[in-house]
């Protein structure tokens, strides 16, 4: 890995991060305010009563100013993957192209042709017409997300596919396989829930500030409870879907769930960290207890990873040393191998590779076939042949820990507030404690903090692959030269920060005037 | 006949984004955010900060699969 520009590498990663993440900031609102958006406007179908109307088209204009600045920044993570990404670009293949062809179609088509309907039909179009478009609407925006989370997820499992060594590209044999493996469902359900926890809590935060002013009480105590409903609904889903993606990384991405739960050295009947912080500065092999300090729940990481309380977790050390049993994909029992084998298998992958197509330049059909066969059986290990060192497979232990803690205990937080609002409205009706409503208002900001912290997770856990076990970063990247990623890094953040700024003065004034009728 | 309807059609979508267009309020000031967010990506930052190297080096496929094998298979000098 030596022989790799990783200054450039690194300047590409925290390009593709914040692109990333500032998209991220935009995506989750959208996804969730969508359907409360749809469920105000049933109501107003269903009832008449057009104070649901003033209510619908009050978040529909904040929706729509999200959806604005958001719109079209996703884009430029297709321009880093031609640019700083290209031997990867090309090394996906049509397993990238087919599922974000058909997001494109689906969010040109879908939310761009009926969020017309949604923003400029009332009283143009029927009362129906307009609510069938508002849920497309929903729909089409959740549906595009879908697209996204596939090819990421097949990124962390590449499923269905297999690689071709005329083309260098991975060529999709299944696209049922690619579509629903285990990773993708759970991705897609988890990320989508994540973003309708998140727009419930923004709902709920901006009412809670009119009912403190003493504004708007009516849509405010409206939406309190839709969003409550919602919310909690969707967070007690979010929370199941967190476990089932746990489930899924326990089985295909055991590096990232020992990097989660700070799990140095396995063991049968681990225990799950509930709080806790790490030793500074840990190696995974000099014997230090990896934590200051923790609250634990026993046997319970076993259980949410392998649904055993007794089964063995296997540690980073473990990880890397190899030797202990495993199921495999086919569901076969395995030994473990090394890091150090892996990186031995991984490499003459590549060295086949590259005699494959010394063979082919000279028509040597024998060396073809040799090679071809010596590369299908170490395939599997092929991007560990570009690491030199074992450690090298060890992601940020402290990020991806600390992340996956404030994710899943802020995940919990978000539950009980929503039973306890819930709980205090049907008690007390709406004289609820001032502390309550600010409270309520907090939880927008915290709620940014725990979708951001999943990605962290995801993202930095699966570190250093781009493609799990197949491609790192450091063979995915383009050789070009570093400056030029920094000045396009430094680009996007005054870009991306400007976005910000201007969709928090907009989204802040219009929260300031209210709801009015007309105008859009 | 058909060809009237068609017309028709048209126009009526027209009229239904012209005068969408027509009554925004603070959707004006979006999409001028909109229109200048995209110039930047598209115009500026797509043609001269990201070009996809592969097509812009390459003319067929097959040389940018033998690019990348090369890539892939040779450590960098």
């Amino acid at each position: 890995m030596e022989h790799f520009d990783l200054s450039l590498v690194n300047w590409s990663r925290a390009q593709f991060a914040l692109t990333a993440m500032y998209h991220w900031v935009f995506v989750p609102l959208t996804l969730g305010l969508a359907f409360i958006i749809a469920f105000m406007e049933t109501l107003y179908y269903k009832t008449g009563d057009e104070e649901w109307k003033r209510i619908t088209k009050f978040w529909m204009t904040l929706f729509g100013i999200n959806f604005a600045i958001g719109v079209a920044t996703g884009i430029i993570l297709e321009f880093e993957f031609g640019t700083n990404w290209s031997n990867y670009s090309w090394f996906v293949g049509d397993i990238f192209g087919a599922p974000l062809a058909i997001e494109g179609i689906m969010a040109f088509f879908m939310e761009s042709t009926f969020i017309a309907v949604m923003f400029f039909g009332w009283n143009k179009v029927s009362k129906k017409f307009h609510l069938i478009s508002t849920w497309l609407v929903a729909i089409g925006a959740n549906l595009s997300a879908l697209w996204i989370l596939v090819a990421n997820a097949w990124m962390q499992y590449p499923a269905g596919m297999f690689f071709n060594p005329d083309t260098a590209r991975n060529e999709m044999h299944n696209f049922w396989e690619v579509l629903f493996s285990p990773i993708a469902i759970n991705k897609f359900l988890h990320t989508v829930s994540s973003g309708y926890v998140l727009a419930a809590l923004f709902v709920v935060g901006i009412s809670a500030w009119y009912l403190l002013k003493g504004r708007n009480v009516l849509l405010a105590k409206r939406s309190i409870i839709i969003a409550s409903v919602f919310g909690l609904i969707t967070s007690v889903f979010l929370a199941l879907t967190g476990d089932g993606s746990a489930y899924q990384v326990a089985q295909k991405q055991p590096m990232k769930l020992a990097a989660m739960e700070g799990l140095y050295e396995g063991k049968e009947g681990a225990p799950l960290i509930v709080v806790g912080a790490l030793t500074p500065g840990k190696e995974y092999n000099d014997g230090k207890d990896p934590y200051l300090f923790r609250i634990q729940i026993p046997k319970l990481l076993s259980f949410l990873g392998y649904r055993s309380g007794d089964a063995f977790v296997p540690g980073v050390k473990d990880i890397i040393e190899g030797g202990y049993n495993y199921t495999d994909k086919d569901g076969n029992q395995k030994v473990a191998l090394s890091a150090e084998q892996k990186i031995e298998r991984g490499r003459i992958a590549i060295q086949a590779l590259a005699d494959y197509k010394n063979a082919k330049e000279k028509g040597d059909t024998i060396g073809m076939a040799y090679n071809r066969k010596l590369l299908d059986e170490n395939f599997e290990y092929f991007g560990y042949g570009y690491l030199n060192d074992p450690k090298s497979i060890i992601p940020n232990v402290p990020l991806t820990f600390y992340s996956f803690h404030i994710m899943v205990g802020l995940g919990f937080l978000f539950i009980a507030f929503f039973i306890l609002m819930l709980y205090l409205i049907y008690l007390r009706g709406f004289l609820i404690n001032k502390w309550l409503l600010r409270l309520s208002i907090l939880m927008i900001p915290l709620a940014y903090i725990a979708s951001q912290a999943g990605w962290i997770v995801a993202e930095v856990g699966r570190q250093p692959w781009v493609i799990q076990d197949v491609l790192p970063t450091v063979a995915a990247v383009s050789r070009i030269d570093s400056s030029a990623v920094q000045v396009t890094f430094f680009l996007f953040f005054i870009i991306f920060t400007t976005l910000l700024i201007a969709e928090l003065r907009i989204m802040f004034t219009q929260i300031k005037k209210g709801p009015k009728e007309g105008g859009n | 006949m058909l060809k009237n309807k068609g017309m028709n059609l048209l126009k009526r979508i027209f009229r239904f984004y012209y005068e969408g267009f027509k009554s925004m309020t603070i959707g004006k000031t979006l999409w001028i955010i909109i229109l200048i967010k995209l110039f930047v990506m598209f115009a500026i930052l797509k043609v001269f900060f990201f070009p996809n190297i592969l097509k812009r080096n390459f003319n067929t496929d097959e040389e940018r699969s033998r690019y990348v094998i090369e890539q892939l298979t040779t450590k960098p000098k």
